[in-house]
C-alpha cells in the first residue's frame, strides 16, 4: 500500500493543480490585497499594510446598504422558497395524473435565462408610457393606487427582488425535493396508514425526517446562493444598483473592482473577505443545527 | 378472531390498453379459524400478498366480502380494522429509536383511547419483552441485526393489540440460520398471544414447519386448504403435489393397463382403475432400493446428506431431467453401479389426471 501512495497523489494531481491555480491562489491573493492599502493591479503597487480597507468598507454607506439588502434577501427568500418548493413538490408527488407535465412546467424557469426572466418581470412590474405594468393593472382592478415597483419606494423594490429570486431558485428545489420524496419507501406510508396516523403526523414524523438530508442540502446551498446574489438585481434594476438602493454585497464587490474609474481592488478584496466570513459563519451555524435536526 | 373471506376477488386494470384486467385474486372463499397460525403459500406472483393487503385494507376488493368474526369489514378503512402488519422489509422508521418505533402506533390514539406517556412506555416495554428486545430500546434500527429489526417490527404490530396479525414474507430477509430461529420465535409469540396470524410465504418448508393451517394458492385461485401434513400427503392436484416437499416430488408419465400401473415399461404397482394415461407422482421417500424392485433407473449419482442419502437417477418416463430418491444410509451403493432398482411405497405414489391434473384417488398395491 505505502509504496503505491504516490499513485494516489498522481491521480489527484490534475484536480489539485486546477484548484490550486484557480481557487486557492486567488483566494490567498484576495486575502493579501484586502490588507494592502491602495493596491493598483496595473502597477502592482500599494501604499501600506493595515486594516484601513476594512475600516473604509465598513463605514461606506453603500456597503452597509448592500449588507442590509443581502440580509433581507436571504432572510426572506431562503425560507420562503424552501417552504414553497416543499409544498409544490408534495402537491406534485400526490397527484397521480399529469405529474410529468407539472414537473416540466415548474422546471421551466430553471432553463430560462436570468435576463430573459428579468424582462418578464419588467413587463409585470415596470410602468411604461402605455401601461402601468401588469401587476399595477391588477391592483387597479381592486381599486388600489399604482405602485412604482422599479423606481419607487424601497419596500416595493425589495418585494420585486425577493419575488424574482424566489421564482428563480424554486425550480431546482422542486426538482430535488420531488426526487427525494419519490425515493421514500412506500411501505413507510403503508405502515403509518395501518396505524391510523393522520396526514399531518405522517408528514411531520415520517416524510420530513426522511427527506431531511435533502432539505438541509437545499437550505445550505440556498443560503450561500442568496448571499452571492447579484445578477438578479442587475436584471431588474440595471447596473447602477447603488443609486437604486438595491445593491448586494457581491454587487458592491463588482462595483469596487470595475466601477467608476479603474476600480479599487483593495476595497473589493476587503468586502469579499467580509462576505466570505459571513457565509462561513452562517454555514457553520447551519451545520451545527443540522446535527440535531438531520437524521442519519 | 375468525376471518372469513367470501368470494373475494381483486382485479387490477391492465397496463396495456384493450387487454382484460389482471385478476390477482379470483373468487377466494375460506374461513380462518380463531387463534391459529395460517400460512398463505404460493409461488411469487400468485396473489398471496394481494390477499394480505385486502385483509388489512390497504387494497380495496373488487368483489366479495371480508368478515372479522361477524363484522363485515369490506369497506372499513385500514386503520379501523384493528390489524397489525409486519412488512417484508419491516418498514421501521430509521430516524426513531426502537422504543419510539414501537410507540408510534400508540401515539395515534385519539379521544378516550389516548394514552399517557407513561402508559405508552409501559405498553411498548411489554411488547418489547414479548419479542425479547427490551434491552435494545434506545438503539436505532440501523444498529440492529436483521433478526432484531424483525422483532421490533413484530412488537410494533402487536403493541396496539390488534385482532389480527399479518406478516408479509416475514423470513425472506433473514439468513438461513436466523430463519430457523425466527420461525420458532414467530410460533412462540403466536402461541403466547393467541392472536389470529396470517403469514405469506413462497417457501413451502417455512409454511409446513410452523403453520396450523396452510392455504395454497396459484394464479389467484385457491388450490387447497389443510393441515401441513394433510396437504403433503393428500394434495388435491399436481400443482400442490409439486409445490410442497423438498426435494420435490418426482413426476412420471404413467399408464394404467389391465389394472396395472405402468411407468414406462416398468410395471410398478397394481391399480384399481380403468385403462387411461396418468401422471404418476412419487415422493422422494417413496423409493426403496431393492435389487428385485420393479422400477429400473440409470444411476446418476449419490448425494450424502448425513442421515440420509439422496439417490439421483434417470428414468425414461420421467417428466423433467432427474429423479431424486431419499433412502436411509443403511446400505451403501458401490461406485461402479450403473443401474438401480427401486421398490415403491404405495402410500407415497399419487396419481393425477392427464387432462386437468386433478388427483385420481384409487387403491394402489
Amino acid at each position: 500500500m505505502e509504496n503505491k501512495s504516490w499513485k494516489g497523489w498522481l491521480y489527484l494531481l490534475p484536480a489539485i493543480l486546477f484548484l490550486g491555480v484557480f481557487m486557492v491562489y486567488p483566494l490567498m491573493d484576495v486575502f493579501i490585497y484586502s490588507f494592502e492599502e491602495g493596491y493598483n493591479s496595473a502597477s502592482q503597487t500599494f501604499y501600506g499594510v493595515g486594516t484601513y480597507n476594512y475600516e473604509f468598507v465598513l463605514h461606506d454607506p453603500y456597503f452597509l446598504q448592500a449588507v442590509q439588502n443581502t440580509f433581507i434577501l436571504v432572510a426572506i427568500t431562503v425560507p420562503l422558497s424552501t417552504i414553497l418548493a416543499l409544498a409544490i413538490s408534495l402537491g406534485i408527488s400526490s397527484i397521480p395524473k399529469l405529474k410529468e407535465l407539472f414537473q416540466t412546467v415548474f422546471f421551466l424557469p430553471y432553463v430560462t435565462n436570468t435576463l430573459a426572466v428579468g424582462l418578464v418581470f419588467m413587463y409585470l412590474f415596470d410602468a411604461t408610457d402605455v401601461t402601468p405594468g401588469l401587476i399595477n393593472v391588477i391592483l387597479g382592478i381592486f381599486g388600489m393606487e399604482p405602485i412604482d415597483f422599479i423606481d419607487g419606494p424601497y419596500w416595493a423594490k425589495m418585494l420585486v427582488l425577493c419575488l424574482y429570486t424566489v421564482w428563480i431558485v424554486l425550480p431546482f428545489k422542486i426538482l430535488v425535493l420531488t426526487s427525494a420524496l419519490a425515493s421514500v419507501d412506500e411501505t413507510y406510508y403503508k405502515a403509518a396508514r395501518m396505524d391510523g396516523t393522520s396526514k399531518w403526523r405522517i408528514f411531520r414524523k415520517v416524510t420530513l425526517p426522511m427527506i431531511s438530508p435533502t432539505m438541509f442540502y437545499l437550505i445550505i446551498t440556498g443560503f450561500i446562493g442568496a448571499f452571492k446574489a447579484y445578477s438578479d438585481a442587475v436584471a431588474l434594476f440595471g447596473e447602477n444598483l447603488n443609486v437604486a438602493e438595491m445593491n448586494t454585497i457581491v454587487g458592491y464587490v463588482y462595483d469596487m473592482l470595475y466601477g467608476d474609474s479603474g476600480g479599487y481592488p483593495s476595497f473589493a478584496s476587503a468586502a469579499a473577505i467580509i462576505l466570505f466570513v459571513i457565509v462561513l459563519t452562517i454555514t457553520c451555524i447551519n451545520l451545527l443545527v443540522s446535527k440535531k435536526k438531520v437524521h442519519y | 378472531m375468525k376471518i372469513t373471506l367470501d368470494h373475494l376477488t381483486k382485479k387490477f386494470p391492465n397496463r396495456a390498453k384493450n387487454k382484460p384486467d389482471v385478476i390477482a385474486v379470483n373468487d377466494f372463499t375460506f374461513e380462518m379459524p380463531d387463534g391459529k397460525l395460517v400460512g398463505l403459500l404460493g409461488p411469487s406472483g400468485c396473489g398471496k400478498s394481494t390477499v394480505l393487503n385486502l385483509i388489512c385494507g390497504l387494497l380495496k376488493a373488487t368483489d366479495g366480502r371480508i368478515y372479522f368474526d361477524e363484522d363485515d369489514v369490506t369497506n372499513v378503512p385500514a386503520e379501523y380494522r384493528g390489524v397489525g402488519i409486519v412488512f417484508q422489509n419491516y418498514a421501521l422508521y430509521p430516524h426513531l429509536t426502537v422504543e419510539k418505533n414501537i410507540m408510534f402506533p400508540l401515539e395515534n390514539f385519539k379521544g378516550k383511547d389516548k394514552l399517557s406517556k407513561g402508559e405508552m412506555k409501559a405498553r411498548a416495554l411489554e411488547a418489547a419483552k414479548l419479542v425479547q428486545i427490551d434491552q435494545l430500546m434506545e438503539r436505532k434500527p440501523a444498529e440492529l441485526s436483521g433478526g432484531q429489526q424483525q422483532r421490533v417490527a413484530i412488537a410494533r404490530a402487536l403493541v396496539k393489540q390488534p385482532r389480527v396479525l399479518l406478516m408479509d414474507e416475514p423470513l425472506s430477509n433473514l439468513d438461513a440460520r436466523l430463519r430457523l430461529q425466527t420461525r420458532e420465535e414467530i410460533r412462540r409469540i403466536q402461541r403466547e398471544t393467541k392472536i389470529t396470524t396470517i403469514f405469506v410465504t413462497h417457501d413451502q418448508e417455512e409454511a409446513m414447519s410452523i403453520s396450523d393451517l396452510i392455504v395454497v394458492m396459484k394464479d389467484g385461485v385457491l388450490q387447497q386448504i389443510g393441515k401441513p401434513q394433510q396437504i403433503y400427503d393428500e394434495p388435491c392436484n399436481l400443482f400442490v403435489a409439486k409445490f410442497l416437499g423438498t426435494p420435490p416430488i418426482n413426476v412420471f408419465h404413467g399408464k394404467v393397463e389391465n389394472g396395472k400401473l405402468m411407468v414406462g415399461k416398468d410395471e410398478v404397482l397394481s391399480a384399481d382403475l380403468p385403462d387411461q394415461e396418468v401422471w404418476c407422482a412419487i415422493r422422494p421417500e417413496g423409493f426403496t432400493l431393492d435389487e428385485n424392485g420393479p422400477m429400473q433407473c440409470a444411476l446418476h449419482g449419490v448425494e450424502i446428506m448425513g442421515r440420509d442419502v439422496s439417490v439421483v437417477a434417470v428414468h425414461p418416463a420421467l417428466e423433467g431431467t432427474e429423479l431424486r430418491a431419499i433412502t436411509p444410509t443403511a446400505r451403501r451403493l458401490d461406485d461402479d453401479v450403473e443401474t438401480v432398482r427401486f421398490r415403491l411405497d404405495p402410500e407415497k405414489v399419487l396419481l393425477f389426471s392427464k387432462q386437468d391434473e386433478t388427483r385420481i384417488r384409487c387403491e394402489l398395491k
